[in-house]
């Protein structure tokens, strides 16, 4: 079981497993975590992995997300050239480097971002997703610095700038250079800022921690995919803290709007849709068609 | 008030209690034994140093923790002179976890943030055991743009387990209130000095450390995640902290060769709460020379130094994409 896992209630473990079920190639069927209905594959690609009976959002790998987010022409990716180094040699009861390759092997990413520029709906952007499945989404210097450069490429080209969180928080084989990553990729949205160009910030399940507790809820807008988790310290770490029992929907993306966290709950079947829109209105451009 | 000792500095506690003994003793004897008391004395310092030669990671994050360590508000009062507590976000509360006022240092006037622990149960839980809520990073934030609007340099001192996780702290947005403060922080125009004074745990020690001096007490941490927090995640055992603490790179030397703080402040023999006095004399220095060092740069060179060196943070390699 991974640190992640470890980390996450019970109710989340078992969404959890069941996705790792319902992605093997080879299922045809699988059973939505949250309703129990049996869904078809083809139906659930189809329906952007929502499930189309209850509505419950699966999570999505990071290219996936990328590609429901972007048009499919003139992509490119940046800083698939920054690669993970063992700076301190950790070791816990793997090695660092052994967790990496299996991260790797598992996931086929090089470490848990993947940032595209491109457009939505012809208008140009620059967007980060995190890779969950990777390492937990966690946060390392590989992660601020593709973040940072993804930030800088906005800049640069005068381009709305989007990142979509999944993240357990910083990556602790990284020690406090991890926890730098929070005050670095901050900070690079300042200067997206100075240039005036929007930053909107979409929160998936799970957004908590060093991820959270940074670049997250500095959107100028703030979006929630609906029932995600998101938080800053654990719901485990917090029941055994103040000894007692959470409140039903505590952290998930509508306890969220209720306390006046985030802008708003969008499904991701209209995400591409809402996120163009938000766009065009903050850069005062036409309605998009 | 009497030192409490920690586990390793046992020999130390033992001897230490025989000089009491003697002392006691001497007072109602003929004899004068006041030689051995001082010869004793003279051992008892020199058992100190051997020991804390060689603390490892973990007894140092034990003093970082040490109940008589000095705290903000123990420095205030000796660092500083005229100092005007402010209090409250304007928003919700006024979190105790965190003080913070307008102050003079050797008479320039300055702002002056710190996260505050309590000694005693009463005080502690007063305190929060120095963990804030949102509020807290508000207030700092709050005082952090006063003192830009006025010019004053902000001096913090960090000193904290970590953000507090509670229930009331998550419906507040504690997320929200770090982030916000670390985006600030990176453009604020006036000089920031940090100082880790004990724990430096977490995001909630970020919070107010992002600055353009980044010191360290030398027996305080500075750490992702707490050994113990770190153990039993990747461990699956909190006993196994010694070695997360080794492990992880949590000490101010280690922190220093790796590039991540700037500058070690010296404590007195046997660590900062054998003699707050002392201590305080010393970070006075360093404080003094880190105020000089940023007082000589303008706004936008200030800026692009904090900029570069927030962008500089980081360990990778870059290899041509296959």
């Amino acid at each position: 079981m991974s640190w992640l896992t470890k980390l996450l209630p019970p109710k989340i473990k078992r969404e959890q497993g069941a996705q790792r079920r319902s992605s093997l190639p080879e299922g045809l069927w699988s059973k939505c975590p949250s309703c129990e209905a049996v869904l078809y594959a083809t139906d659930l690609e189809k329906n952007l992995q929502v499930c189309p009976k209850c509505g419950h959002h699966h999570r999505l790998r990071a290219r996936q997300r990328l590609d429901m987010l972007l048009d499919p022409e003139g992509r490119f990716e940046i800083g698939a050239e920054v690669l993970p180094v063992d700076s301190l040699k950790f070791k816990d009861s793997k090695r660092y480097p052994d967790r990496l390759m299996e991260a790797n092997a598992a996931t086929d990413e090089s470490d848990s971002l993947v940032v595209m520029q491109g457009a939505i709906k012809t208008m140009p952007v620059v967007a980060a997703a995190f890779e969950f499945e990777f390492m937990g989404g966690s946060m390392g210097s590989v992660l601020g610095e593709r973040f940072v450069r993804g930030v800088q490429t906005a800049v640069d080209n005068g381009q709305p700038f989007i990142s979509i969180a999944a993240s357990g928080g910083a990556r602790m084989q990284e020690g406090l250079f991890s926890l730098m990553q929070m005050a670095k990729t901050t900070a690079a949205l300042t200067k997206l800022s100075e240039a005036g160009l929007p930053y909107i910030s979409l929160l998936t399940d799970p957004t908590m921690g060093g991820v959270s507790a940074s670049f997250a809820f500095v959107g100028d807008v703030v979006i929630a995919e609906p029932g995600a988790l998101i938080g800053f310290a654990g719901p485990r770490v917090i029941e055994q803290t103040v000894r007692e029992t959470l409140p039903a929907g505590f952290q998930r993306s509508e306890f969220l709007l209720e306390k006046g966290a985030i802008d708003l709950i969008v499904d991701r079947r209209e995400l591409r849709d809402k996120v163009a829109q938000l766009l065009a209105l903050l850069q005062k451009l036409p309605a998009a068609a | 008030m009497k030192t409490s000792f920690l586990d390793f500095e046992q020999p130390i506690a033992d001897l230490e209690a025989k000089i009491e003994e003697l002392r006691f003793v001497q007072d109602d004897s003929a004899v004068d034994i006041s030689e051995e008391i001082s010869r004793l004395e003279k051992k008892s310092a020199q058992l100190a140093k051997d020991i804390y030669a060689k603390l490892t990671p973990w007894q140092i994050s034990q003093l970082a923790r040490h109940p008589q360590r000095p705290y903000t508000l123990d420095y205030t009062g000796r660092i500083f002179t005229d100092f005007e507590e402010l209090h409250g976000d304007r928003a919700f509360a006024d979190d105790r976890a965190i003080v913070g006022g307008l102050a003079r240092f050797n008479g320039q006037p300055v702002m002056v943030i710190g996260h505050q622990k309590g000694r005693d149960t009463k005080e502690k839980i007063y305190r929060n055991f120095g963990m804030p809520r949102p509020e807290g990073y508000r207030k700092a934030l709050r005082l952090m743009k006063l003192a830009e609007k006025f010019g004053l340099p902000v001096m913090t001192f960090v000193d904290t387990p970590g953000a507090y996780p509670g229930i009331d702290a998550e419906e507040r947005g504690q997320s929200e209130a770090i982030g916000r403060n670390l985006y600030v922080m990176a453009e604020l125009k006036v000089p920031i000095i940090v100082t880790i004074i004990g724990e430096g745990g977490s995001g909630g020690a970020l919070a107010i450390a992002v600055g353009d001096i980044v010191q360290m007490l030398q027996y305080s941490t500075y750490s992702v995640i707490s050994p113990e927090g770190c153990a039993s995640i990747l461990w699956k055992s909190a006993e196994k902290a010694p070695e997360a603490a080794e492990t992880m790179g949590i000490t101010a030397p280690r922190l220093k060769t790796l590039g991540l703080i700037d500058k070690i402040v010296s404590e007195p023999l046997g660590g900062a709460h054998r003699d707050h006095a002392a201590m305080a004399q010393n970070l006075r220095k360093a404080l003094q020379d880190a105020l000089k060092h940023v007082s000589g740069l303008s706004t936008s060179e200030l800026l692009a130094a904090r900029y570069e060196r927030l962008m500089s943070y980081g360990r990778f390699k870059e290899q041509p994409v296959k």
